[in-house]
């Protein structure tokens, strides 16, 4: 118990982050469509929180003026805003692209063929 | 009555001029998808397109005409004061590149009215989203702001470039989307990074607080910025980022791979302002983070490029190595960090866009008229049009190579004198002569291949009729703006001189930004933290 309470905020959201980039990165390397796609969005989600927490970790602190003495920093929290937003439509473009890529190649393999099958004719 | 409104009028044109070139096609987006794109519709879609972007080509020349009298145009959106609120800034350089730009786009739309833009949905609207991204991108003054215009030009991309579809641009669409957004994760990460470190993302602001930063947050800021640099490194295809490149510009279809030559070239204006003007060479303890990569990845670049064009099987695989070397090139003469160097690599990047932009729509026109080689460099059936195809493409291929007279001599010839004198000096010019010369043995073998070697037995096979002179008319615009490149080199070498000037000097460039130089406006964060209360 005592050890969990000498652990900082800090230090959980930083490893929090790294954690969810890791399994992201892992997931972005795998050789299907899904995994791609689930890994892309796990890190959308790490840099969103990673953006917030730019603004630096405060509690209590409203993010607008004159509410009290401490102020938290509101510009991260509108970036973050707007990356959502944009992760958000890329993500559904993406699943769309990734089914019509899968439609017509017959397979889920980001290089449209299964490994080890023969290339088509690259040119 | 009419004078005063027509007066009116021209006031309000001439201040919002900042603007326009990002509002133009962004309304002409939105009134296209409002018409829809019924097959009956297309006729008035094409009028529609092509007027906006030659309206385009006009505020871009008007603002480039102004620029060149040295005065920043500051645009600040919703009139917030700088900082704090959007700024749009429009010197030369972006004046530049928004002329680019709308120069390509104009032949490009044209000739994708020619056919290409019945075989998909929405194709103008598309075309218009991404010229509002591009545009944007060039004329931003605020670092998020580049990020959010680099998404609304990536989203057209992606629906662009699977334009006509087909099983391998959809294997490449799905590739470029997902290494486009993991790049896109990368510039969030640094541009949070640098807002932690630096409290500010307006460019003009940074310039100014980037030096002031000391100690371990110069550290974290200068990994951002490195970060950065990967980040435009894969838009601009910097080796070893430019692997998605070939293989996602020869799929596209041509009028589209033509626009993205532009695309790669947004990756360069991006490492100019970040890393040669805020990280540049007055930067204090961050000063040219880049100056030890940037010039050897562009020189490596540049040579991978050209055995890239060397071992090409198809024309407009050949073409998209070229771009890569011409991006090697550009990037070379960027890495040089001074004004000769950027003004030299400016005048090669406007000159590359060109000539790239002409090449990948020649390819295409080359294709249709072989018959079952199409597009493949080997032996085909005779052309129709040998003579007038071949002189273009000879044209195209010699300027591309940098043979005198044509522009693609006078950029390397500045990239050359730029080098002279510093240590690198016989690296830079080895490598950018044995680029030149092995891009001619490249694009000699190609062209000797495709216009000599002829398998008169396939007499037929291929389409009887040529090109239309329609159809012709954009490479040929295309091309004719490069050797207008070449008879109009002194003004052109001029303004480039003039724009890497601009950019050196930061003080006027803060000082027409912020208003005011020196004013603390924004709090970085910084010790002592306020009081410690409220901290967790």
């Amino acid at each position: 118990m005592s050890l969990l309470a000498n652990v900082s905020m800090e230090f959980l959201v930083a490893t929090g982050i790294g954690w969810v980039t890791a399994c992201g990165v892992y997931l972005m390397l795998r050789g299907r469509s899904f995994p791609v796609v689930l890994g892309l969005t796990l890190l959308g989600y790490a840099v969103n929180i990673f953006i917030f927490v730019m603004g630096r970790l405060w509690s209590g602190a409203p993010p607008i003026l004159g509410q009290g003495a401490v102020q938290a920093d509101p510009l991260p929290q509108a970036l973050v805003l707007t990356a959502i937003v944009i992760g958000f439509a890329t993500t559904g473009f993406v699943i769309e692209l990734a089914l019509r890529s899968r439609a017509e190649a017959g397979t889920d393999h980001v290089d449209g063929r299964e490994p080890g099958e023969r290339p088509e004719r690259d040119a | 009555m009419n004078a005063t409104f027509a007066d009116v009028m021209m006031q309000m044109f001439r201040q919002h001029l900042a603007v326009l070139p990002v509002l133009l096609p962004s309304l002409t987006a939105v009134f296209m998808l409002l018409i829809g794109d019924r097959a009956d519709a297309l006729p008035r879609l094409r009028r529609i397109a092509l007027v906006s972007v030659a309206l385009g080509l006009m505020f871009a020349l008007k603002l480039a005409l102004e620029a060149d009298s040295g005065a920043l145009r500051v645009y600040r959106v919703g009139d917030w004061p700088a900082p704090f609120g959007i700024v749009l800034v429009v010197d030369r350089l972006s004046a530049m590149m928004l002329v680019l730009t709308q120069a390509v786009a104009l032949p490009v739309l044209w000739y994708a009215a020619g056919g290409w833009d019945t075989r998909g949905r929405h194709f103008h609207a598309l075309f218009q989203f991404q010229l509002m991204g591009l545009n944007g991108a060039f004329v931003t003054g605020d670092l998020f702001n580049l990020f959010v215009f680099f998404e609304v030009l990536l989203i057209a991309s992606y629906v662009l470039l699977i334009h006509g579809q087909g099983r391998e641009r959809f294997r490449v669409g799905l590739q470029y989307v997902a290494i486009n957004l993991a790049a896109s994760a990368l510039f969030l990460i640094g541009v949070s990074l640098i807002y932690a470190n630096a409290g500010t993302l307006n460019m003009a602001d940074l310039a100014q607080r980037v030096p002031l930063v000391e100690g371990d947050a110069a550290v974290v800021l200068k990994a951002a910025a490195l970060l950065l640099l990967v980040v435009f490194g894969v838009k601009a295809a910097l080796l070893p980022l430019h692997l998605w490149l070939p293989a996602t510009y020869a799929a596209a279809s041509a009028p589209v791979a033509a626009l993205f030559a532009i695309m790669t070239k947004v990756g360069v204006y991006s490492i100019v302002r970040v890393h040669a003007v805020i990280f540049g060479a007055d930067a204090g303890g961050s000063a040219l983070v880049a100056g030890p990569w940037l010039l050897p990845l562009g020189l490596a670049t540049g040579l991978l490029a050209v055995c890239g064009v060397l071992s090409a099987r198809s024309l407009p695989r050949l073409v998209a190595w070229l771009t890569v070397a011409s991006v090697g090139t550009v990037l070379a003469g960027v890495g040089l960090f001074s004004p000769a160097g950027l003004s030299a690599a400016l005048y090669y990047m406007v000159h590359s866009t060109l000539v790239v932009a002409a090449l990948f729509l020649l390819a295409e026109l080359l294709a249709a008229q072989r018959g079952d080689a199409a597009d493949r460099i080997e032996p085909g059936p005779p052309l129709a049009q040998p003579a007038l195809l071949g002189l273009l493409m000879l044209l195209a291929a010699a300027s591309a190579a940098g043979l005198p007279p044509l522009p693609g001599f006078i950029g390397k010839l500045m990239v050359l004198q730029a080098s002279s004198g510093i240590a690198s000096q016989p690296w830079v010019w080895a490598v950018v002569l044995t680029v030149g010369f092995l891009t001619l043995l490249g694009l000699a073998r190609a062209g000797s291949v495709l216009f000599w070697s002829e398998r008169p037995e396939l007499a037929g096979s291929g389409t009887p009729a040529g090109a239309s002179p329609r159809m012709l008319a954009a490479p040929v615009a295309l091309l004719g703006a490069g050797v207008l490149m070449s008879v109009l080199a002194g003004p052109l070498t001029r303004y480039t001189d003039a724009a890497a000037a601009q950019l050196a000097d930061r003080r006027s460039y803060v000082q027409a930004v912020l208003g005011v130089e020196g004013v603390i406006t924004t709090r970085p964060y910084g010790f002592p933290a306020p009081d410690g209360e409220g901290r967790p």
